[in-house]
């Protein structure tokens, strides 16, 4: 079976060429995707739906730098383990603790300007831990990758808080 | 049925061969059927040559039909039998139809699917849908002089699996082979598009009779990408039909309203309504039958003053989608107004000011859906030349989910993911010793089930007993390109498997659909059954040869057993053949034969199949495999 970087013929690395992944992604639709076999037989039919799926979930997997770098890390033999650890190091709770706070006043304050700054701190936050994880990956040191992606998930998912409480102002 | 030769992706048809392929947007309101000839796409007309079909049925006390113009003028007069907006009942169940109280049907609150009593019986809404679609088809074979090989049919973008479900049903009804269904928006921007050479981001605003879709897609050489979209399956024009039939109702102080007046009343609001497009102010009057009499002025300001609420419902789905899409509004390089309730001035003007531009309203709002479906069939159908091509990558509307313990919806497949697409999660046992696990398969965006739509149930039984939390549970969703469902279950310490095709539970069961099929053929004379015959001989012949050829070419890809089963086959073909031949055998006993063969290598035609897209996507030349 071919993994999502051999599927779409790209080097397998973190760093992707967007432009060439959209290309791959579209190259291998063009050829297996169900709209081609609509004349074809039901077993033709369940093959082309199968593949046109694997391409879809190959591509959503490698445009998503966390996601990209979790596929890595699980080609390499190390699972993330996203359920069981959860340990993260101090520094990094404490800055969580702070930002929540932050959010807590801004949603109370219906502050959108506060809500503003804190999503710019996470942006950047998380530009700084992807070129981390970049590093780490292209060093082959998957365990810390590995540690460094679910620090991500936290930030992706603090940052889904936001964007709630963007909403909440909103409406 | 197995075809067993396999072509070149992408040309799956012998050229210069035109095959007959139509585009319908089946609407709340009105249904059309359009196609492309000499490479433009046109509506086909009706006899009278009037574009559009009324998608009104009035059933008739001898168990006939009348369909379109005809129903639509005994709309006022027979209301009880005359069955307008069908497209609102669609997979729907009683209590989610909007100001049920105030339409003038008998409805029947059957499981899942509400069905409306009528003077010729109890009819589904997919049998009142079947019968337009297959006034359309018919309309379509009548101009084209031929048969179709199959039809695009839209449905709103927003419309869950059941509402899908119920269409592809009833077009099946009719009779019609479903190519593809195809979301109205993407029909309207692919109408657009390819008309345009547009490149770029572009939101399309949908409002019909009764449906409210926003996509928001990305076209770029080739690619018509869905990067969100959402909705309200239950918002359209007929809502600000209702709301200045409430107005009507409130300003005059009229009293409850028998079933002839209320149609009569709907009918001067929809009036009302069409004339505040072009005019500053509208007068209604009208003559009740309970003797009261109507007489009032409606400025276009009241008319915008009434209906706010529902625009403003649908800029907060714009917003939805955008962010879905992960677009900023001013990122949206245009936009295109779709459906008839588009031409109202105040929502152009929304829709304008959130956008910052002016809306393309260039196609027939009315005509542009069915259009782009028509451009789509046809290079489905395999028309087009290869390189005049297009890949179209669509989204599911809303989440797919799971019940898991206490009420809540584990989601399994996320809204807006590309289809076709599949997830698989593992779940385990509550119970020490649970042998068996009721799989409840919810589609919404809720956290609890009671606030998402169910889809179906279904068991896994057979679990050998163990320990609370021991077994391995792996349920597979999987969307095909028509956004529709299926769900497997599996254990995987002992392999136990169940699965589901998504059909609704009040959907029509396959049985079902083959009852109404096997009555209509009932009447059938016998130069029919003739017909049938010498058509289930030629495929008779068809599969055996392909067959053959097949075996020729890769027979490597079998084992000793599976070929000699696929010799026992193709001998029950031929022989029961040589039998229909002698008046032996009849068309049925030709088709199950035949059948049982395309069963019989279905695994074979999907190894050659999978065989030949590796070696294509590995870029060997396909002439060394196929």
């Amino acid at each position: 079976m071919q993994n999502h970087f051999e599927l779409f013929q790209l080097p397998q690395k973190f760093a992707v060429d967007a432009a060439a992944l959209d290309a791959a992604y579209r190259d291998v639709q063009a050829r297996v995707h169900p709209d081609k076999y609509v004349n074809a037989s039901d077993a033709e039919k369940r093959v082309a739906m199968q593949w046109a799926t694997r391409a879809n979930e190959a591509y959503q997997t490698l445009k998503n730098p966390q996601k990209r770098a979790q596929y890595l890390c699980e080609l390499n033999g190390v699972d993330l383990q996203i359920e069981s650890n959860t340990a993260m190091p101090m520094a990094f709770l404490m800055q969580q603790m702070e930002w929540r706070e932050e959010l807590a006043d801004a949603r109370a304050g219906k502050d959108a300007d506060a809500l503003d700054s804190l999503d710019q701190q996470l942006r950047r936050a998380r530009k700084s831990r992807l070129a981390e994880i970049e590093q780490q990956l292209d060093a082959a040191d998957f365990h810390a990758a590995a540690q460094g992606v679910r620090a991500l998930m936290f930030l992706e998912k603090f940052g889904e808080e936001v964007r709630f409480a963007f909403d909440a102002i909103e409406a | 049925m197995a075809l067993l030769q396999i072509s070149e992706p992408g040309m799956s048809t012998a050229p210069h061969q035109h095959r007959l392929a139509v585009g319908i947007d089946l609407g709340t309101t009105n249904s059309l059927v359009a196609t492309v000839r000499s490479s433009i796409p046109e509506v086909l007309n009706d006899e009278d040559g009037r574009p559009l079909l009324p998608s009104v049925v009035r059933y008739l006390p001898n168990g006939h039909a009348n369909i379109g113009y005809k129903a639509q003028a005994a709309q006022t007069t027979d209301p009880k039998n005359t069955i307008v907006s069908v497209k609102r009942f669609m997979g729907r169940g009683l209590k989610d139809i909007a100001y049920a109280e105030n339409l003038p049907y008998d409805f029947v609150d059957a499981p899942g699917m509400v069905q409306l009593k009528t003077v010729a019986g109890v009819k589904s809404p997919v049998e009142i849908s079947a019968q337009i679609l297959a006034t359309l088809r018919q309309q379509a074979e009548d101009s084209l002089g031929d048969d179709l090989v199959g039809a695009v049919i839209t449905v709103p973008a927003y419309f869950d699996d059941a509402q899908r479900q119920a269409t592809k049903d009833a077009a099946q009804l009719a009779g019609i082979n479903v190519l593809r269904l195809l979301s109205e928006p993407t029909a309207a921007a692919i109408a657009y598009g390819l008309d345009n050479g547009s490149e770029g981001v572009f939101a399309v605003y949908d409002l019909g009779g009764g449906t409210f879709d926003i996509s928001i897609l990305k076209l770029s050489k080739g690619v018509f990408e869905v990067l969100a979209t959402g909705g309200d399956s239950a918002l359209g024009g007929d809502d600000f039909d209702h709301r200045l039939f409430c107005y009507i109702h409130q300003q005059e102080k009229l009293a409850p309203l028998s079933d002839e007046d209320t149609a009569v009343l709907m009918v001067k609001a929809r009036e009302a309504k069409e004339l505040l497009s072009t005019k500053s102010e509208v007068t209604v009057d009208a003559m009740l039958k309970s003797g009261e009499e109507v007489h009032l002025t409606i400025t276009a300001e009241t008319f915008q003053e009434i209906t706010k609420h529902l625009i403003a419902k649908t800029m907060n789905a714009i917003k939805k989608a955008l962010r879905d899409a992960d677009v900023d509004v001013d990122d949206v390089d245009g936009v295109v107004m779709v459906g008839g309730a588009t031409r109202m001035p105040h929502v152009q003007r929304a829709v304008g000011d959130y956008f910052h531009t002016i809306p393309h309203a260039n196609i027939d709002p009315d005509k542009v859906v069915a259009l782009g479906a028509a451009v789509q069939a046809n290079l489905l159908a395999g028309n087009r030349a290869p390189g005049d091509d297009w890949l179209l990558l669509d989204v599911i509307p809303l989440s797919l989910g799971i019940e898991t313990m206490g009420g809540l919806v584990e989601k399994i497949i996320p809204r807006n993911s590309t289809i076709p697409c599949a997830r698989a999660q593992e779940f385990t046992t509550f119970k020490d010793g649970q042998t068996a696990l009721a799989v409840h398969v919810l589609q919404g965006e809720r956290e609890l089930v009671t606030d998402c739509r169910s889809l179906a149930r279904f068991e896994l039984r057979g679990i050998p007993p163990m320990a609370a939390g021991a077994a391995r549970i792996r349920i597979t969703y999987q969307v095909d390109a028509d956004g529709l469902l299926s769900v497997s279950a599996r254990e995987l310490r002992s392999g136990v498997e169940a699965s589901i095709t998504v059909k609704p539970s009040y959907g029509l069961a396959d049985e079902d659909v083959a009852r109404m099929l096997q009555d209509s053929y009932k009447e059938a004379s016998s130069d029919m059954q003739a017909r049938a015959l010498r058509e289930e001989q030629v495929e008779a012949e068809r599969i055996l040869l392909a067959t053959q050829s097949a075996l020729d070419e890769d027979a490597s890809l079998l084992s000793d057993a599976e070929r000699a089963e696929i010799a026992v086959l193709m001998q029950t073909v031929r022989e029961i053949v040589a039998q229909s031949a002698e008046g032996k055998a009849d068309h049925s006993a030709v088709k199950a034969s035949v059948e049982a063969l395309a069963h019989g290598t279905e695994e074979f035609a999907s190894r050659r199949m999978d065989r030949s897209v590796r070696s294509a996507l590995a870029g060997k030349a396909l002439d060394q495999v196929v």
